[in-house]
C-alpha cells in the first residue's frame, strides 16, 4: 500500500472489464430508467418529452392509483413482521447458540438450508404444503381432530398474505441468525468479564454491553431485510400468482412493475419507468436513511 | 446430560432452562426439515396414494416421479441450461473482478477511492428496475432470448459483491511479497499473475461459490429476457411445469428435487465459504 501505482494504461487493462460491464449492463440501464420515464412511449417506441405526465398516469389511472398504495403497504407491512420475528427469534437463537450446545454446527446448517433455495420453489413447496385438499396441513390438522382450523389458507384473503410472511420467515430466519452470531463472536469476551467483575448479571451484561455493540450488525440487517423486503417477487409469484390473489390481497410492488411493464398498455413503458423512479427513491433512499441513522447510533455509542 | 461447568458464567444455566433451550432449538431444527423431507418421501410415491394420504412414508423406492420430470418435463433442458448460464456468469464475474480488485485493494491512484464506491454501491441498487432500458439494449444488440445476454447480466450483477470481497483479500496481503519480484525487474502483470493471484485463490472461491446460489435461484431476469422453452433456466421453466403438471403431484415433487438439490450439496460441501459469503457485509453496509 501507498506504493506508487502503476502508469494508467495498466490500471485501465485491469479495471475496464468490469467497470465497463457492471456499467454498461447495469448502472446505465438503471440510471436510463429515469429518462424513459419523462417520454412519451408507444411500444417500445420512444416519442415526445411529456415531463411528470407518467408519474401523473401512475397515481391517477385507475386501477393503478388503487393498487400501488396497497402494494406499497403490503411491501410495508412485510419489512415491519419480518424485522420483528426475525430480531427477536433470530437474535435468540444466535445468542443460545453462543452459549454453546450440543449439535450447534448442525443446527446452524439446518437453520441456513432452506436460504439455499429459490424463493420461487420455497413459494411452490409451501403452496403444496398449503393445498386446502390434498396439503399435508390441513391432512394433518383433521387427523389430530382439529377440523375446524383446517382452511384455503391461500384462498383466503384474510389468512393468505399473513401466511406467507410465516412462509419468508422459515426461508429467511437463518440468514440475520447467521449475522448476529458473527457479531456476537466479534465481541472480545473482556468487555462482559469487566461488566460482570462489577457485578452485573447475564442480563444486564446482555442489555448493557452487548446489545449497543451490535448495533452495527442491526444496521446491516435493517438495510438487507428493507432491499429484500422490497424486492419480494418469486414468493408471492409462486404463492399468490402474478395478480398477487386472492382479490390482490398478497399484490406487492414487484409484481405490480412486472405487469405494469410487461402487461400493461401501449404506454408501459413509460408508466413501469415512472414506477421504478419511484421504487428506485423508496428503496435506495430508505437504505441510505437507515445506513445514516445506525451510523449515528454507533457514533453516539463511543 | 453433560454437568454444568462450575462458575458464575452461565448463572441462569439451571436444568430446567437448559432443558427448554434445546426443545426451541431442535423443535425449530425440526419445523425446517419437516417440509423439506416431506418433499423427498412424496417425489418417491405415486400422486394416488399422495392424495389418499398426504403423510406417509413410501411404500416402496419409486424413482419414475424423477424420469417424466427429467424427460416428459424438459427438466434436463432446463437443468443444462441453468448449468451453463450460472457457471458462465460466475465465471466471468470472478475473473473481470478479480483484476479490478487487484488495483483497487492494492494502490492509491486519482479516483481509486470513487471507483471502489461506484463498485460498492452495487450492493445496494435494486438492478430489476433497469429491466425496461435493459431489455431494448439487448435488444439492439440482438441479445434478447440468448443465453449470452443473460450471462452478461448475470455477470454484471455479481461484479460488486466479487470486488467488495477480493479487494479486502488483497488489502490484506503483505506488501514484501512483491518487493522480491519488482527488484527481480517482474513487471505488473508478472506480479499480478504469478505472486499475488494464488495467494487470492481462497478469496475466489468463496467469491464464485457465493454467487452461484443467487443465480442458480434467480427468477427475474430469465423471465423477462428468455423466452423459448428450450433455453428457459430451472425457476422459469418451473412456472411452466407447475402449470402442466398440476394434478401430478409426485412428478412436481421430483422436479423441486431436480431444481434444489445442486444447491444444498453444495452448500452442505463448501458451508464455510457460504457462510464466509453471507456474514461479509457485517456491520459494512
Amino acid at each position: 500500500m501507498g506504493r506508487a501505482a502503476p502508469p494508467w494504461p495498466v490500471l485501465v487493462v485491469f479495471l475496464a472489464p468490469a467497470f465497463l460491464l457492471y456499467t454498461v449492463f447495469l448502472v446505465f440501464p438503471l440510471a436510463q430508467a429515469l429518462f424513459f420515464s419523462l417520454f412519451e412511449w408507444t411500444g417500445s417506441v420512444r416519442g415526445g418529452f411529456v415531463g411528470l405526465r407518467n408519474f401523473a398516469e401512475l397515481f391517477g389511472r385507475f386501477p393503478l392509483n388503487e393498487q400501488l398504495p396497497r402494494a406499497f403497504l403490503h411491501n410495508t407491512i412485510f419489512f415491519v413482521v419480518t424485522m420483528a420475528i426475525q430480531v427477536s427469534l433470530g437474535l435468540l437463537f444466535a445468542v443460545l447458540f453462543q452459549r454453546g450446545i450440543r449439535g450447534k454446527q448442525f443446527l446452524r446448517t439446518v437453520y441456513v438450508l432452506p436460504f439455499m433455495i429459490s424463493p420461487l420453489v420455497v413459494g411452490y413447496v409451501w403452496s403444496l404444503i398449503l393445498n386446502p385438499t390434498f396439503g399435508p396441513v390441513n391432512a394433518g390438522l383433521k387427523a389430530i381432530g382439529l377440523d375446524a382450523l383446517a382452511r384455503p389458507w391461500l384462498g383466503d384473503p384474510t389468512t393468505a398474505f399473513p401466511v406467507i410472511m410465516l412462509v419468508n420467515v422459515w426461508f429467511w430466519l437463518g440468514f440475520p441468525m447467521l449475522l448476529f452470531a458473527a457479531g456476537l463472536a466479534a465481541i472480545p469476551e473482556d468487555y462482559a468479564e469487566a461488566a460482570r467483575v462489577d457485578g452485573a448479571n447475564s442480563w444486564q451484561v446482555f442489555r448493557h454491553v452487548t446489545f449497543p455493540l451490535l448495533t452495527p450488525v442491526f444496521g446491516t440487517v435493517t438495510v438487507l431485510t428493507f432491499i429484500r423486503s422490497f424486492n419480494v417477487f418469486g414468493l408471492v409469484w409462486a404463492l399468490g400468482g402474478v395478480d398477487g390473489g386472492p382479490a390482490g390481497s398478497t399484490d406487492v410492488l414487484g409484481l405490480l412493475f412486472y405487469r405494469t411493464a410487461f402487461r400493461g398498455g401501449v404506454d408501459a413503458f413509460g408508466v413501469a419507468s415512472a414506477l421504478a423512479v419511484i421504487m428506485f427513491l423508496v428503496i435506495f433512499g430508505a437504505a441510505m436513511l437507515f445506513r445514516a441513522w445506525f451510523h449515528r447510533i454507533e457514533a453516539g455509542l463511543t | 446430560m453433560t454437568t454444568q461447568t462450575v462458575g458464575t458464567r452461565r448463572s441462569f444455566g439451571r436444568r430446567p432452562v437448559e432443558v427448554a433451550i434445546r426443545v426451541l432449538l431442535w423443535g425449530y431444527a425440526g419445523l425446517v426439515i419437516a417440509p423439506l423431507s416431506l418433499v423427498v418421501l412424496n417425489s418417491l410415491r405415486p400422486t394416488r396414494e399422495i392424495f389418499r394420504d398426504p403423510i406417509a412414508l413410501p411404500k416402496s423406492l419409486n424413482f419414475e416421479s424423477f424420469q417424466v420430470a427429467w424427460t416428459e418435463a424438459n427438466f434436463s433442458a432446463y437443468f443444462l441450461n441453468s448449468l451453463v448460464i450460472t457457471v458462465a456468469s460466475v465465471t466471468l464475474a470472478t475473473a473481470v473482478s478479480v483484476l479490478a480488485a487487484y488495483v483497487l485493494g492494492r494502490y492509491r491512484f486519482r479516483g481509486s477511492g470513487l471507483l471502489a464506491v461506484f463498485f460498492l454501491s452495487g450492493l445496494l441498487l435494486p438492478f430489476r428496475l433497469a429491466i425496461l432500458p435493459l431489455f431494448l439494449l439487448l435488444q439492439s444488440l440482438g441479445l434478447v432470448d440468448t443465453r449470452i445476454g443473460l450471462i452478461l447480466v448475470y455477470a454484471a450483477t455479481g461484479i460488486p459483491f466479487s470486488v467488495f470481497i477480493l479487494s479486502a483479500f488483497f488489502r490484506q496481503l503483505p506488501g514484501e511479497l512483491t518487493e522480491a519480484a519488482r527488484i527481480d525487474g517482474a513487471g505488473e502483470f508478472t506480479i499480478f499473475g504469478r505472486v499475488m493471484l494464488p495467494l487470492v485463490r481462497p478469496g475466489m472461491a468463496t467469491v464464485a461459490i457465493f454467487q452461484f446460489v443467487p443465480l442458480w435461484n434467480d427468477f427475474f431476469f430469465p423471465l423477462v429476457l428468455l423466452r423459448s422453452s428450450d433455453k428457459l433456466t430451472l425457476p422459469v421453466g418451473m412456472t411452466r411445469f407447475f402449470g402442466e403438471f398440476q394434478t401430478d403431484w409426485s412428478t412436481l415433487f421430483a422436479g423441486i428435487i431436480i431444481t434444489t438439490l445442486p444447491l444444498i450439496v453444495l452448500f452442505l460441501v463448501a458451508t464455510k465459504q457460504i457462510i464466509a459469503g453471507l456474514t461479509a457485509g457485517v456491520g459494512k453496509i
